[in-house]
């Protein structure tokens, strides 16, 4: 790993520098990881008094869990409804952007703040609009004959987080592809454009592949987003219902944690959203390798 | 541009108005909501135009709150928000600057390990291993204090690796001639590495301040007591009292000021919030 070329000589100042971030590292991730990594192949017995080493009776458990597996389906469908959705639209206001120079910065401006927004008080916001007693959108929808409830319908309940996570997504999505166009070179559109190819064709074909890169990198960050850092959104809005339609892992994890206290199968659950976090965080880093070698 | 096509320019312009207007919406009903009284939504359809109840409804939280909905005065709850929100952003500056550049200025047995360990908070986000984690903060006595809100969060890779990505660019120069100058570590990093790392710092801290305004488990799990309740956790109490009593005007008003402090840094220091964001993901 990369130093430089010469350094300077102290056998403690390095560990005492390192020391902060690393007792904290040490106390708050690692050891907690372990503790469910060992918790996760343990069964306590009802009264918490003592606990059995089961190997991977918890995991096997989990997995033919109809409630477990039924997480997982909800997880899909949410990450990958706000990935499409989000990066779509992002997508769309990115190419609109970099088409309008001059007003480029003030447009801008109006859609980057939504990242600022806490999840909870996006899935307030939204909560808000869908509301089926006050909310504007259930009193559109009434008039197309449809009647909104995201307490009672399971769909309605998805599509409403959907919404209010990918909304608050938009922001990022669209800065990193407003970078991704700007460094597309003009001069390929510019020669596409003289062979005859119209706006959309040179799009599709030139600029999207050569967009690529981006377009993978920030799918694996909204997979990651959707599936770690939209708590709030869900425990603000539906809380996992109705019927458990949106209990996804992350929030599954803390309701069977904290309210059902299920140590065992709770701390299983912790080490496979571990696992996929580490899945994601190695396929994120692989990308940045291969963006330096071209 | 390729071409001046001006159907095109015109859809352009279209759609960035119609995304604008769907971006800000939410927002915008929101704002109505609080400033209406709480029989203004009887007739079953929220009110398009503010209100005359704007000052009674914020004074109302942010002087009293909703005790009873386990909303203590919103001032409070924004003083706490605010002082975790600078402590968290600061802390997780101070002790990444200092590990990068022990990472990257010092050659010492255990430092591809340490850098590894350090890499590994990015796989292991709070909501992951959170029963554990509460247990140890618990075992710690640090529940209800702001040791307990600010400290298990303040690791950061993120910001370790922008900082060391960042001192690999400062030339070599910079520091030989430090050294031949007669200047030690610590004299280099305070005169040299700090003042040209300030831009970064900067536009980190905006990045970090948003993080920690906007954590949510984390503090809902450790405080118990009013007194050290933040403003994100607070608004979803509000809501979820407030939703059976029809009292949507003041649960808006909540959640716009709850949003507001952290949007209106991004909207007034755009471009390092831009450069912040694109440089913590590389």
């Amino acid at each position: 790993m990369q130093t430089k070329r010469t350094v300077f000589h102290s056998r403690v100042l390095p560990y005492f520098l390192l020391a902060p971030q690393l007792i904290i590292t040490l106390i708050f991730f690692v050891w907690p990881a372990a503790q469910a990594i060992w918790q996760s192949f343990l069964r306590q017995d009802p009264f918490g008094l003592k606990a059995t080493f089961v190997w991977f009776a918890n995991y096997t458990r989990l997995l033919d869990d109809p409630d477990y597996l039924n997480a997982l389906g909800a997880t899909f469908v949410f990450s990958v409804g706000v990935t499409v959705l989000s990066m779509g639209l992002s997508l769309l206001f990115a190419v609109c952007v970099n088409r309008v120079l001059r007003s480029g910065r003030f447009y801008t401006t109006l859609l980057v703040w939504p990242y600022a927004v806490a999840p909870a008080a996006a899935g307030l916001l939204w909560w808000f609009m869908f509301n089926p007693s006050v909310g504007i959108i259930p009193y559109l929808l009434s008039f197309l004959g449809y009647e909104w409830n995201h307490r009672l319908h399971t769909g309605d309940a998805m599509v409403l987080i959907i919404i209010a996570a990918a909304w608050k997504q938009i922001s990022y999505n669209f800065l990193f592809f407003v970078a991704g166009l700007q460094s597309v070179p003009q001069s390929l559109t510019e020669a596409a454009a003289i062979d005859g190819a119209g706006p959309f064709k040179r799009f599709w074909t030139v600029v999207f592949p050569l967009l690529s890169p981006t377009t993978f990198f920030l799918a694996v960050i909204n997979i990651t987003y959707a599936m770690f850092d939209t708590f709030g959104i869900v425990d603000a809005t539906t809380s996992g219902g109705p019927s458990q339609s949106t209990n996804i892992l992350v929030y599954k994890v803390y309701a069977d944690g904290f309210i059902g206290l299920n140590l065992g199968p709770s701390a299983a659950q912790s080490v496979i959203l571990m696992l996929i976090v580490v899945v994601l965080t190695v396929v994120q880093f692989r990308w940045i390798e291969r963006k330096v070698q071209y | 541009m390729v071409e001046n096509r001006p159907f095109l320019n015109f859809l352009t312009h279209l759609v960035l108005i119609l995304g604008v207007l769907t971006v800000v919406f939410p927002v915008y009903l929101a704002f109505i909501a609080s400033t209406h009284g709480p029989t203004d939504f009887m007739s079953g359809i929220v009110p398009l135009l503010p209100g005359d109840h704007f000052s009674a409804n914020y004074g109302y939280l942010l002087g009293t709150g909703e005790s009873t909905a386990g909303a203590p005065p919103f001032l409070l709850m924004l003083a706490n928000s605010l002082a975790m929100a600078i402590m968290i952003a600061f802390g997780k500056i101070a002790i990444s600057i200092i590990s990068a550049f022990a990472i990257v200025y010092f050659r010492f047995p255990l430092r591809v390990p340490a850098f590894w360990l350090i890499f590994m908070t990015l796989m292991l986000p709070v909501e992951v291993r959170i029963l554990p984690t509460y247990k140890v903060v618990a075992d710690l006595g640090m529940l209800n204090s702001y040791s307990g809100l600010v400290i298990p969060v303040i690791a950061s890779a993120t910001a370790t690796f922008l900082f060391r990505q960042f001192f690999l660019t400062v030339p070599e120069e910079m520091m030989e001639a430090a050294r031949v100058d007669g200047a030690g570590p610590m004299k280099f990093f305070r005169d040299i590495l700090l003042p040209l790392s300030r831009t970064n710092i900067a536009a980190l801290f905006i990045i970090m301040f948003i993080y920690g305004w906007n954590q949510y488990l984390w503090p809902m799990l450790i405080t118990t007591e009013p007194h050290y309740y933040t403003v994100v956790m607070g608004i979803k109490r509000l809501a979820s009292v407030l939703d059976g009593d029809n009292q949507w005007n003041l649960v808006m008003a909540g959640v716009i000021l709850a949003g507001l402090p952290p949007v209106l840094v991004i909207i007034f220091m755009q471009r390092l919030f831009v450069k912040g964001l694109v440089e913590t993901e590389k």
